[in-house]
């Protein structure tokens, strides 16, 4: 008998469906990962695993499941006996999934107090053994802890000890390594794995394809609440059978792109440029050459110093020391933020905003309107959209606005931060196809910044690879990703590798 | 390897006393200098006004007054003599009544504390009630609209309602006297309203604001039902929000107690500050404003202390201890 | 740590919830009131009955009544026409304390937000200090060291009043100033003034206006409560709040006396914070 059944499950809210029968089942030692977009309804199957769907939502199976009892019209008492000690659920982020004004010993210990009659310093030993079981060293040390004070993969492991303290037979982890940086990613990847070995039922609910291919033995992928495709990891990802799902598999994965020739002389030459905050280095000695046509990747992890670097390219920052030198005449350099939701004035509708850059460029009043109407068509836009604010648009929408206004100055070196991010693979498939052709239409030197090593691999001719404001290693991108040869590099491409 | 690790934990916290004792002694100094600059600045004589404007008083006598008071010395004598005065915790003497300033306000202090002490404690108990009570959407509609009428009342207005309902009507409470401990329920009532208010508001949405939080999630996740999250979880988070709040309520209830007992006609503070506002009497006007700045000063300088124990994020901790090693 | 804007402010601007239905009624139930009121302050001869100074010493103490709705006084006045002809006084000084503090503050607020640091650390203290006391005991402050007096209390409130905006202003201009698209435009090249007039002034602006609403309530309570007080105008000036004093001496004969310009103050403040909120919450759908 499974450890988890689900047959047909739906979840209605407002009259749509928004989950639409859902069917899987996961054995004991068993990891299935669900896939699919947002929107898909991954979230929402997994609340219902835990009878944690909002109240306006009505939910209904014909077989529900869990640890072998059947959890179908469970009232919310019902479900309390359930939650914890049954069925543990991991969520993404435990800076926010960890009550900060508790410490992380009572945050474990809490499912014990609640489901068992065990003493308090009982509950303390267990704890401990706890912590130590998702490899936690000092645990007595950190136990005593806020989870502010700690890393944030110890953080992730102090959630899922806390999810694990009622031994429950199933594990709902909805994505748990997403805020999480590659390296520690994947060592939180193998805890879930070894938790799946040691016989819990594990569900992994992710977007990350990468991460699946890591931890799970089946997969079910999902759309607009339906499962599309499900089966055994190897067989889905090596042959789908379904349309979608090979789209969404070629939208994760790339290939490293294959040198060009005929680009032109050195745009910019950075020679030794360190920037410091209040005595922390954010960039620290960075040299490298930028030529024209070009697209240079620059790729590392939170607080690599990636951002400043390219504040610095753009104008907004002085370097402390080094030197940025421009050749070949003067160049307009404009930046694509990463957070184009922030970067828009809120209360300016979007062909507004658009007319303000024509402005600040010296584009003349008269031709203004229609200008904007090309950058529209040029990034994709309906001219509908100008009309709207920026709240109002999608996130693919609004990341080709800020494209078009940062064209509205007709740059010749674009920057872009963080540009298809936060943006669904199939959507920051089209958002790339569009950077390839502006490139190609207006020839553009580009610089891409990315924490996604795939994305910059597709795209970038060159890369920096940066850690902690240095610049650890740089070259042609096949070459440096084919042989990396600092061990910052080869650690983050074992990591996004998915394994293999 | 114990003392390696206490001294970058008791250190900062020695620092931060230091700096805010050092403030407590800036506000303080600070209020004094203006307080001791703005009757200066105003215009009249201040001895003229003291008099009022129907005293037949000659000049020479005036000097007179005005050498008894030290009013002729130049301004940074006075200023300094002033400082010492207070350092020495010698208030002046009041105009009117020609009593120690200590002994005007120490006189009727008693009055105003028990008052404004028992409107507290009601205004908490109240506030705690509301917040953990009234959790369905209707009673939280009808909590919401009473605390909006109550904070746009008068509070002395609520006092005189009171006072006709629950005096004059139904005869439940005394109108007014002192002797009988029943007189201070309707003012301690009275006064604890809009405190009240303004505390269940804060609690309510601290607690609401925390409930929707991804780590209330979790927390039900575990199994835990509604009293184990708020009373583990939640109440805390409110808490912390309303300390915020705790200065300022401090001079809701002062500014509260000098209407409500003009109100109901009881001695105490009120009663003090606004005839020597009537009065002119600047030194016992002084004298007051000092003294509630002295309170502020101490309430603030609790709260600043209690927050880091509410709240652990707000501890002082070693920058380094965060950053170790494994992942 | 010190706490942001004054919390009964803040409180009183209450959660932003969804408009819905009721909440469109209680809008314009507030609006009607204060139009009523706007009438009362400037007309006050269209509504009133009587001459609210005119004295019947054989009417005195009448109980409310066709003739009279709310009843009379002392001294036989109506007390309606004197609730009626006491709105311009009191909402009159709600309108100009909060007029007054809101250009200053806001000027101040925003200069100190573009000042450099120490500048503006040092006067942001002094504000927090401000802030830190309600409203009302601000003003007396301010009228124990001034004196009684009618223009003295205008003065005190709008004394009182002033820290408010300055705060809002200075961390709007703060936040703006430094905020993504600010920087945003810049980086386009518009130039720093016009980015500042452009995306700056209007959101402060907006947020003050807000703001504002509300505050003339904080203030019709603080005048209110100096008139109370005796600090104010004096008999046998029509204000809310001496009509109140008057009023709590025969509380046991003639409740009403007290109880009507109560009632009269409540209602205008709740609106008033009423229109408030909405005004708010059609600014944050907006933006």
């Amino acid at each position: 008998m499974s450890a988890l059944a689900v047959q047909n499950l739906s979840v209605a809210m407002r009259g749509t469906m928004l989950v639409d029968g859902v069917s899987f089942e996961v054995a004991s030692g068993e990891c299935l990962a669900i896939v699919g977009e947002s929107g898909a309804g991954k979230t929402l199957t997994a609340s219902a695993l835990l009878g944690l769907t909002p109240d306006a939502a009505r939910v209904t199976a014909d077989v529900l499941s869990v640890d072998g009892v059947d959890a179908r019209g469970f009232s919310e008492t019902d479900w309390r006996e359930l939650r914890g000690d049954k069925v543990g659920l991991v969520s993404q982020d435990a800076l926010v999934s960890l009550d900060p004004l508790r410490r992380v010993g009572a945050e474990v210990a809490e499912p014990l107090a609640i489901h068992t009659r065990l003493s308090r310093s009982e509950r303390r030993d267990r704890v401990i053994e706890l912590l130590e079981a998702v490899s936690m060293t000092d645990a007595a040390r950190r136990a005593g802890q806020y989870p502010h004070e700690l890393s944030g993969g110890l953080r992730q492991r102090a959630l899922i000890a806390s999810a694990l303290a009622g031994q429950p037979a199933v594990l709902v982890a909805d994505e748990p390594t997403t805020a999480l940086d590659a390296t520690v990613q994947a060592r939180v990847l193998a805890l879930l794995r070894s938790i799946a070995d040691a016989g819990t039922a594990v569900v992994f609910i992710s977007h990350d394809i990468a991460a699946v291919r890591r931890v799970a033995d089946r997969v079910m992928v999902m759309r607009a609440g339906r499962v599309i495709e499900q089966g055994a990891v190897a067989d889905v990802f090596a042959a789908p059978q379904e349309e979608y799902t090979r789209a969404l598999i070629a939208a994760t994965t790339h290939e490293p792109r294959s040198d060009r020739f005929g680009l032109g002389d050195a745009v910019l030459t950075a020679v030794e440029v360190s920037k410091t905050f209040s005595g922390v280095p954010a960039v620290d000695d960075a040299s490298f050459t930028l030529l024209q046509g070009q697209t240079l990747g620059i790729v590392g992890e939170s607080g690599s110093g990636k951002t400043t670097l390219a504040r610095m390219i753009v104008g907004v920052e002085r370097p402390d020391s080094g030197e940025l030198r421009w050749s070949g005449g003067t160049h307009r350099v404009q930046l694509v933020h990463q957070n184009p939701l922030g970067a828009f004035d809120p209360r300016w509708t979007i062909g507004r905003s658009l007319r303000e850059a024509l402005e600040a460029g010296g584009v003349p009043r008269s031709v203004r309107a229609a200008r904007v109407a090309a950058l529209m068509a040029e990034v994709g836009l309906e001219p509908a959209l100008a009309r709207r604010r920026p709240a109002e648009l999608s996130g693919g929408q609004r990341q080709r606005a800020a494209i078009a206004r940062a064209l509205a100055a007709d740059p010749d070196v674009l920057v872009l931060d963080e540009p298809v991010s936060a943006l669904d693979p199939s959507v920051r498939e089209k958002v790339l196809q569009l950077l390839g052709r502006l490139q190609h239409d207006r020839e553009l030197t580009m610089i891409f910044i990315s924490h996604d090593l795939d994305v910059v691999a597709a795209v970038s001719d060159d890369v920096l690879v940066m850690q902690d404001g240095v610049v650890v290693e740089q070259g042609p991108v096949a070459a440096v990703f084919a042989a990396p040869q600092h061990p910052f590099t080869q650690e983050l491409l074992a990591a996004s590798a998915g394994g293999v | 390897m114990r003392s390696r690790s206490a001294d970058p934990v008791v250190k900062p916290v020695l620092i931060r006393i230091a700096g805010l004792a050092a403030s407590v002694v800036i506000v303080l100094w600070g209020a004094a200098t203006l307080a001791f600059l703005a009757f200066r600045v105003i215009p009249g004589d201040p001895v003229s006004v003291m008099l009022g404007p129907q005293a037949q008083v000659s000049e020479a006598v005036k000097d007179g007054i005005r050498a008894d008071l030290g009013l002729d010395r130049p301004p940074l004598e006075q200023y300094f003599s002033y400082l010492w005065q207070l350092l020495q915790g010698n208030l002046g003497e009041s105009y009117q009544l020609r009593l120690p300033v200590t002994e005007v306000i120490g006189r009727q202090l008693g009055a105003t504390v028990q008052l404004t002490s028992l409107a507290l404690v009601i205004a908490v108990v109240l506030a705690l009630a509301v917040a953990l009570f009234a959790r369905g959407r209707v009673s939280r509609g009808i909590v919401a609209g009473v605390e909006l009428v109550v904070l746009s009342s008068p509070v002395f207005w609520i006092g005189i309602l009171l006072l006709s309902v629950f005096a004059f009507g139904l005869g439940w409470f005394p109108v007014s006297g002192t002797r009988n401990p029943a007189t201070i329920v309707l003012p301690a009532i009275t006064l604890a309203l809009p405190v009240a208010a303004l505390l269940g508001q804060v609690l309510r949405d601290g607690i609401e604001a925390a409930e929707r939080q991804p780590w209330a999630t979790t927390v039900r996740a575990r199994g835990a039902g509604q009293v184990r999250l708020t009373a583990h979880h939640t109440l805390r988070h409110g808490a912390a929000g309303a300390l915020t709040l705790a200065a300022y309520l401090v001079g809701s209830l002062l500014g509260g107690a000098v209407l409500v007992e003009t109100v109901f006609a009881r001695p105490g503070l009120g009663r003090v500050t606004l005839s020597a506002i009537t009065d002119r009497d600047l030194p016992v006007i002084t004298g007051v404003i000092l003294f509630s700045a002295l309170v502020f000063v101490v309430v603030n300088l609790i709260v600043e202390l209690l927050y880091p124990v509410l709240d652990p994020r707000l501890r002082r901790i070693d920058v380094r201890r965060v950053r170790e090693v494994g992942a | 740590m010190s706490a942001s804007a004054r919390p009964d402010i803040a409180r009183r601007m209450g959660v932003s919830r969804p408009a819905n239905a009721s909440r469109r009624v209680l809008l314009w139930a507030a609006l009607a009131v204060l139009a009523v009121v706007a009438v009362m302050a400037v007309f006050p001869s269209l509504i009133a009955t009587h001459d609210p100074l005119r004295t019947d010493v054989r009417a005195a103490l009448e109980a409310p009544s066709p003739a009279h709705l709310f009843g009379t006084d002392q001294s036989g006045r109506d007390v309606f026409s004197r609730v009626v002809y006491g709105a311009g006084r009191s909402v009159g000084i709600g309108l100009l304390a909060t007029g007054l503090a809101l250009v200053i503050g806001l000027v101040v607020g925003a200069l100190s937000g573009v000042a450099p640091r120490a500048v503006d650390a040092t006067a942001m203290r002094i504000t927090d200090v401000l802030l830190a006391f309600p409203e009302f005991l601000v003003a007396l402050v301010v009228v124990a060291i001034l004196g009684p007096g009618p223009t003295n209390v205008a003065i005190a409130v709008t004394i009182a009043a002033v820290p408010v905006y300055v705060r809002l202003a200075r961390v709007q201009t703060r936040s703006l100033a430094l905020a993504e698209h600010v920087e945003a435009a810049r980086i386009l090249g518009v130039p720093r003034m016009r980015a500042f007039v452009r995306h700056v002034v209007p959101g402060v602006l907006g947020s003050l206006s807000v703001l504002a609403t509300i505050g003339i309530g904080s203030s019709i309570l603080a005048a209110a409560g100096l008139s109370f007080l005796g600090l104010g105008p004096i008999e046998p000036s029509p204000e809310w709040g001496l009509m109140l004093s008057g009023g709590r001496n025969v509380l046991g004969t003639a409740w009403w006396i007290a109880v009507f310009p109560g009632v009269a103050i409540t209602l205008t403040v709740v609106s008033a914070t009423i229109v408030g909120r909405g005004l708010r919450a059609r600014a944050e759908g907006r933006g």
